[in-house]
């Protein structure tokens, strides 16, 4: 009986200790990651940076166009996908709750969620790139916006499930029709997760490579023209990184650094907003 | 609410002559008010049927681009090694094999792990570090997969190349059937080290959504196996696991899918190599990779077209496990709410 009890608790002892070195474990990579990220982007970062051309091999220069392109094309993005995905959430939410249709459009927004990412740069490709004839920054806005437009759907859906009916029937009882107290009522009650939703969906395409690789390759000068090959963060990290040059892979770290910085910006803010939503 | 009700009331208002005008013109404004709202409804429903049309183009647009591909090869495509750019002679064997071996070795290692980290959360973590600790996860999840990459190359692969590997070259030099998969110089790059990065990748996911579905187990379940004497690892063992079994295969499987598809990371640090290894430390390629790191440079349309069936295979594995995914996850989410 004796042995029996010291058994299991060694048996405890030790599920408890591997439970808390998987933990350290875990959270060790988190902090090696952005160390040696701060480490390697910090030396590098300076006004000119900000200021300058991506140079060519052994000159010095900066991430401007880049950070301009991928500001860009982030931008565009997010003012394509963002009312798609709305307008398909408020659907799912609001008309078709108990639908069939509504399901099976959350199952598929799911998984096109979490679907391969460069899959959907092959699918630009064929669609905008190739009818085209030329890689355009358009192509890559587009592939970006078709990863946003799932994140979007599910947090709309998902904040507009969360508002009370009686605000509804409140809304209703004095005789606003059903658009007008979707658009001024509900949408107004799920704001901060709805804005929450969409700085997630910003977090999640500033760091995008793979669907940019073939749609708006890339750019060593600087460029606004839409129809045209552009500049982004991601590429021209892709570039760097894997170039000989030693001072090409100074600035990879250090575009590396400054989307690191944004993206983990950007979902603390979420994750505030979200939090402060939920007590209001 | 209904427009047959809101007529009524205009037309008993219309046979009021000293208010018809002011009646008139408040139908014109309902009427306005109604279409606006039947359009506003049409929009909504065009919207929830584009992300079915989204999933649909996906499907489509890479079948067609896969087409002269898979009419060259046929089936053999799925089964053939060969990937000669210059004669033109492709296969897909090798992207697959690496694509499979990475995602397996990578599962290997965040399955366990991430569910420990759920039970140090869900039962060991004092409160007020709950919160902090899961946020930290959560964080390792928003890194961009680029960042991965760049870190796996420049810090990782040679890490590896002067510690891990040479260790386990000579740990398992003699030993038969490890000595294989541990064999050849230790690169840094290859698939080994894509596996421990993919690890890293998705160890956030099944944690957050292990942590979740353990969060919801009633706490009258809990308290009453503590209530009888059990330990804490016996409570998560036979209380907690069993019943969110379905939930927690449904985190591995999302798991599953993201390290299938991810690219960014493994292009860094697999090497590129369209080649079968029998060891783990030799260089290969997964269809991510590969087509992140030859589309921009094919040359003549069966090239382009074969990186193109290699998305539509990823795409149909990863659809496949995504859906069983989500099914599990739908079927705790109905027992729970």
């Amino acid at each position: 009986m004796n042995s029996r009890y010291a058994g299991r608790r060694s048996r405890n002892i030790i599920a408890m200790i591997l439970s808390l070195s998987a933990t350290l474990f875990g959270l060790g990579w988190l902090v090696l990651i952005l160390g040696t990220l701060l480490w390697e982007g910090f030396s590098g970062l300076s006004l000119r940076v900000f200021t300058e051309m991506t140079p060519p091999p052994g000159a010095a220069g900066g991430l401007l166009n880049p950070i301009m392109g991928s500001l860009l094309l982030t931008f565009l993005a997010v003012i394509i996908g963002t009312p798609i995905g709305i307008l398909a959430g408020t659907y799912m939410a609001e008309y078709g709750r108990h639908e069939k249709l509504t399901s099976v459009v959350r199952f598929i927004n799911d998984i096109l969620l979490s679907a391969p990412s460069i899959v959907i740069g092959l699918f630009v490709y064929e669609v905008v790139v190739y009818p085209m004839g030329h890689f355009s920054g358009w192509a890559g806005a587009i592939a970006l916006a078709v990863i946003v437009i799932p994140v979007v759907v599910r947090t709309t859906e998902d904040m507009l499930t969360l508002v009370p009916d009686t605000l509804r029937e409140a809304a209703a009882s004095i005789g606003l029709p059903r658009s007008l107290m979707i658009v001024k009522i509900a949408y107004r009650a799920a704001k901060a997760g709805m804005i929450t939703g969409i700085l997630l969906a910003v977090a999640r395409i500033s760091g995008e490579t793979a669907p940019l690789l073939f749609t708006a390759l890339n750019n060593q000068f600087w460029s606004t023209d839409l129809n045209a090959p552009m500049a982004s963060l991601p590429a021209v990290i892709f570039q760097f990184a894997l170039s000989p040059y030693k001072d090409w892979q100074a600035l990879a770290w250090t575009g590396a650094l400054i989307i690191t910085m944004a993206v983990l910006t950007l979902s603390i803010v979420a994750r505030a907003l979200s939090a402060s939503g939920k007590q209001s | 609410m209904q427009p047959a009700g809101r007529r009524t009331v205009v037309d008993l208002a219309l046979q009021d002559n000293s208010i018809r005008a002011e009646a008139a013109s408040r139908s014109r404004v309902l009427a306005r008010l109604q279409l606006g709202d039947s359009g506003f409804r049409y929009l909504t429903r065009a919207a929830a049927l584009g992300v079915l049309a989204l999933l649909g183009g996906v499907i489509v647009s890479l079948v067609i681009g896969a087409w002269p591909a898979l009419r060259q090869f046929g089936p053999g495509f799925l089964v053939s090694e060969r990937w000669n750019p210059v004669t033109e002679n492709f296969g897909a064997l090798a992207p697959i094999y690496g694509t499979v071996i990475t995602s397996l070795i990578a599962m290997v290692i965040a399955v366990p792990v991430g569910l420990l980290i759920a039970m140090f959360l869900t039962e060991m973590c004092p409160m007020w570090l709950r919160r902090p600790i899961g946020i930290a996860i959560e964080l390792l999840a928003g890194i961009p997969s680029i960042i991965y990459g760049i870190w796996g190359l420049f810090v990782f692969a040679p890490f590896l190349q002067d510690t891990l590997q040479p260790f386990l070259i000579r740990i398992f030099g003699d030993i038969p059937v490890l000595s294989t998969l541990f064999s050849g110089p230790p690169y840094g790059i290859g698939m080994l080290t894509s596996g421990l990065i993919l690890a890293i990748m998705v160890l956030p996911f099944i944690t957050a959504i292990s942590r979740d579905v353990f969060d919801a187990v009633p706490p009258v379940l809990k308290e009453a196996a503590y209530g009888i004497g059990c330990t804490t690892w016996e409570v998560v063992r036979y209380v907690v696991l069993p019943y969110t079994r379905v939930g927690v295969i449904g985190g591995i499987m999302l798991g599953l899918g993201r390290a299938l598809g991810e690219t960014m990371a493994v292009t860094f640090v697999i090497g590129n190599a369209h080649k079968i290894s029998a060891s783990l430390l030799a260089p290969g390629t997964t269809i991510s990779a590969t087509i992140a790191n030859e589309f921009t440079e094919a040359v003549g349309d069966l090239y382009t077209s074969s990186l193109i069936a290699l998305g539509l295979i990823l795409f149909v594995i990863t659809f496949i496990v995504l859906a069983c995914a989500r099914y599990l996850l739908l079927r705790i989410e109905r027992r729970i709410g």
